[in-house]
């Protein structure tokens, strides 16, 4: 066998083992697991496409009627308390409130239960608050639940320290 | 819905659960790739030594394809979810390892000596049984979770299978260590290869239980924690058996991976640095007590200070009692005659190695022939193991699972790097196995079912949470930040 056939599988094989290596790491770097977050920056228009990826098509069309009406509300607003400002769009998902590090809305406040409160739409559109056994109770107005309550346009909802509205 | 505007949206960010695909077909390609290789340096050994392609070259590659193929079929059947990298980096080194192995078979130099046997036909075999029992382990241990029920049983099976050699007419001294048995009609094992998984199971479950003791109750002196007394007993204890297996069996590679492992997963349980302290000077205390009076191991220690003395004694031929060994020389020689690239399949003469050539110094022989740039894929190629299972390790939700999966890559660590470095001269060299490189049936079967229980780990860990349809609250989670 000539000498430069040699050195090529010399080298040929060198970089055949190397490429592996490489191709080993890609895979780990495609691999990677856990959670994907998203920034919806200033850029409306990638916010937009977001939110039409995020709700599932039949979800829109269920509850899409309704949403359209005057009195719906589009997002809730945290009003007062530690979370003040912030905004969560209303898409026909449960909104579930609490310490509890999984919940959409995680309260950081000792009044709050780790599962304190949910809203989630009724079939018509409606949203409803539901209690979901707190210590201290969940307030619409002044009065605190004891059943599922539907919430009108800027009730609003009092939890321990924080206060969050349905705006339009 | 899309048409509201409101500064305030933009800072709302979304998390969205990516759950991990299984990943099952780049497992597949990696593992065609992960044939390939060997294979294609079989060809060039053959090539190389006899100007032609090796007469053996179709059914190596079908039997290591088959082996990976069974591997692959049964990783799809019992653990969908696993690690895709774990099997296709294993297959790759028991594969180049086969082929070094079978190069060093066809050294003239080495058919001359009185031991020569034919060792890569029965490393194939070793290795078919390894993958059988990869299979099994997936098969059988449909979670990882029950071996924590069997804690003080496989601490029993890891003494038992240590004292195994010293028993009189089972044990069996090769060398000068002590660490083979000999099954009559099935030729001789290893059982510290096997002890060291036991033993990782016997660790985990004891150190869940006892972590937050091993933690939490400490004083807190010269910025050190020193644990109590009786917290101290175990980490003690394992410390004396790696001691006596050493003064016993004089295993010195053996003994630090049983104590390395136990301080990983020590340091691992409790976050508390000082346990390193500990188990480093322990170990140190150790090494160098046993090293003063044990004559085997003062060999060892003068063949890695002096290697060029120790070569040049053992030439002349002295007889002086001591066994001059000129095997660290001639390993570092091949390394260095190696260089860069090396001198390409076939063409070395790590052959000089003479005894164990193809079973300790197999690392030589891939620094010669593949030079630094081979040896250093080969090491990444560990490394890539070690990390997957440090991933497991991380990904696994239940402490169980994480200590196990830490203390089995952890103990896989520390022997690629007590063989690795022994051989280069770093530390001294110990008799143990380069982990599926080396020839040896007992290494190549055990790091198979640690590989199989790897993966078992990470099967449970990146699966999937399951039903999520009945829950209303399984829906994108929005996190809001103000």
């Amino acid at each position: 066998m000539s000498e430069l056939t040699l050195t090529v599988m010399r080298l040929g094989f060198l970089a055949v083992l190397w490429l592996f290596v490489i191709v080993a790491v890609q895979v780990i770097r495609s691999d990677l697991f856990g959670t994907r977050v998203t920034q919806r920056g200033s850029r409306r228009e990638a916010g937009r496409q977001q939110a039409s990826r995020q709700a599932p098509p039949q979800q829109r069309q269920q509850s899409g009627g309704g949403r359209r009406g005057r009195n719906t509300p589009t997002k809730l607003v945290v009003t007062e308390g530690t979370l003040t400002g912030t905004t969560v769009a209303l898409q026909g998902q449960t909104i579930t409130l609490g310490r509890a590090h999984d919940s959409t809305i995680v309260l950081d406040d000792d009044y709050a239960s780790s599962r304190h409160a949910r809203i989630y739409p009724d079939r018509d559109g409606q949203w409803i608050v539901e209690d979901l056994g707190s210590t201290n109770g969940t307030y619409l107005d002044r009065t605190r639940l004891t059943t599922p309550t539907p919430i009108s346009l800027g009730a609003p909802i009092r939890i321990g320290k924080t206060v969050i509205e349905l705006r339009k | 819905m899309s048409s509201t505007t409101n500064p305030s949206t933009q800072h709302t960010s979304t998390i969205g659960a990516i759950g991990a695909p299984s990943r099952r077909n780049t497992e597949l390609a990696l593992l065609v790739f992960a044939v390939v290789i060997p294979v294609f340096a079989y060809a060039n050994v053959g090539l190389a030594l006899d100007d032609q392609v090796p007469a053996g070259l179709l059914s190596y590659g079908l039997g290591l394809g088959l082996m990976a193929g069974l591997g692959h079929l049964a990783v799809r059947k019992f653990a969908p979810y696993a690690d895709p990298l774990l099997l296709p980096l294993a297959t790759l080194l028991n594969g180049l390892g086969l082929v070094a192995i079978w190069r060093l078979d066809q050294s003239e130099r080495l058919q001359q000596s009185r031991t020569f046997v034919e060792a890569a036909p029965r490393q194939l075999m070793y290795s078919a049984i390894g993958v059988a029992l990869f299979v099994a382990v997936l098969f059988f241990l449909k979670d990882h979770r029950v071996l924590q029920r069997y804690t003080y049983i496989s601490m029993a099976g890891a003494l038992v299978l240590l004292l195994l050699p010293l028993v009189p007419g089972l044990g069996h001294n090769v060398f000068g260590a002590r660490i083979w048995i000999k099954i009559p009609g099935l030729g001789t094992l290893q059982p510290g290869e096997f002890a060291k998984i036991v033993l990782a199971v016997f660790f985990a479950g004891y150190l869940m239980v006892k972590r937050d003791a091993l933690a939490l109750a400490s004083r807190r002196f010269m910025g050190l924690y020193l644990p109590r007394g009786r917290d101290l007993g175990p980490i003690i204890v394992v410390w004396i058996i790696s001691i006596l297996i050493l003064v016993f069996e004089t295993d010195l590679g053996t003994s630090l991976l049983f104590f390395g492992m136990f301080v990983i997963m020590l340091y691992v349980a409790t976050e508390r640095t000082s346990w390193i302290v500990f188990g480093l000077l322990m170990s140190a205390a150790g090494a160098v007590g046993v090293a003063s009076f044990e004559p085997h191991i003062q060999t060892r220690v003068q063949a890695w200070l002096n290697p060029e003395r120790e070569f040049d004694l053992s030439r002349a031929g002295v007889q002086d009692g001591i066994v001059h060994s000129e095997q660290a020389m001639q390993a570092l020689w091949a390394f260095g005659s190696g260089g860069t690239l090396g001198s390409g399949w076939g063409q070395g003469h790590s052959d000089l190695i003479g005894f164990a050539a193809n079973s300790d110094f197999i690392l030589a022989t891939f620094g010669e022939e593949l030079g630094l740039a081979g040896v250093m894929a080969l090491l990444l190629l560990y490394a890539l193991i070690v990390e997957r299972g440090v991933r497991t390790a991380l990904a696994a939700r239940d402490p169980f699972g994480k200590l196990l999966a830490i203390g089995l890559s952890g103990a896989f660590a520390l022997q690629v790097f007590v063989v690795a470095g022994g051989v280069m001269g770093l530390i001294p060299l110990t008799g143990m196995t380069m982990p599926f490189l080396a020839y040896g049936g007992s290494s190549v079967i055990a790091n198979w079912a640690l590989i199989g229980i790897l993966l078992r780990i990470s099967d449970t860990a990146r699966r999937p949470a399951p039903a999520p349809a009945s829950n209303p609250d399984a829906e994108m989670t929005q996190v809001v930040r103000p």
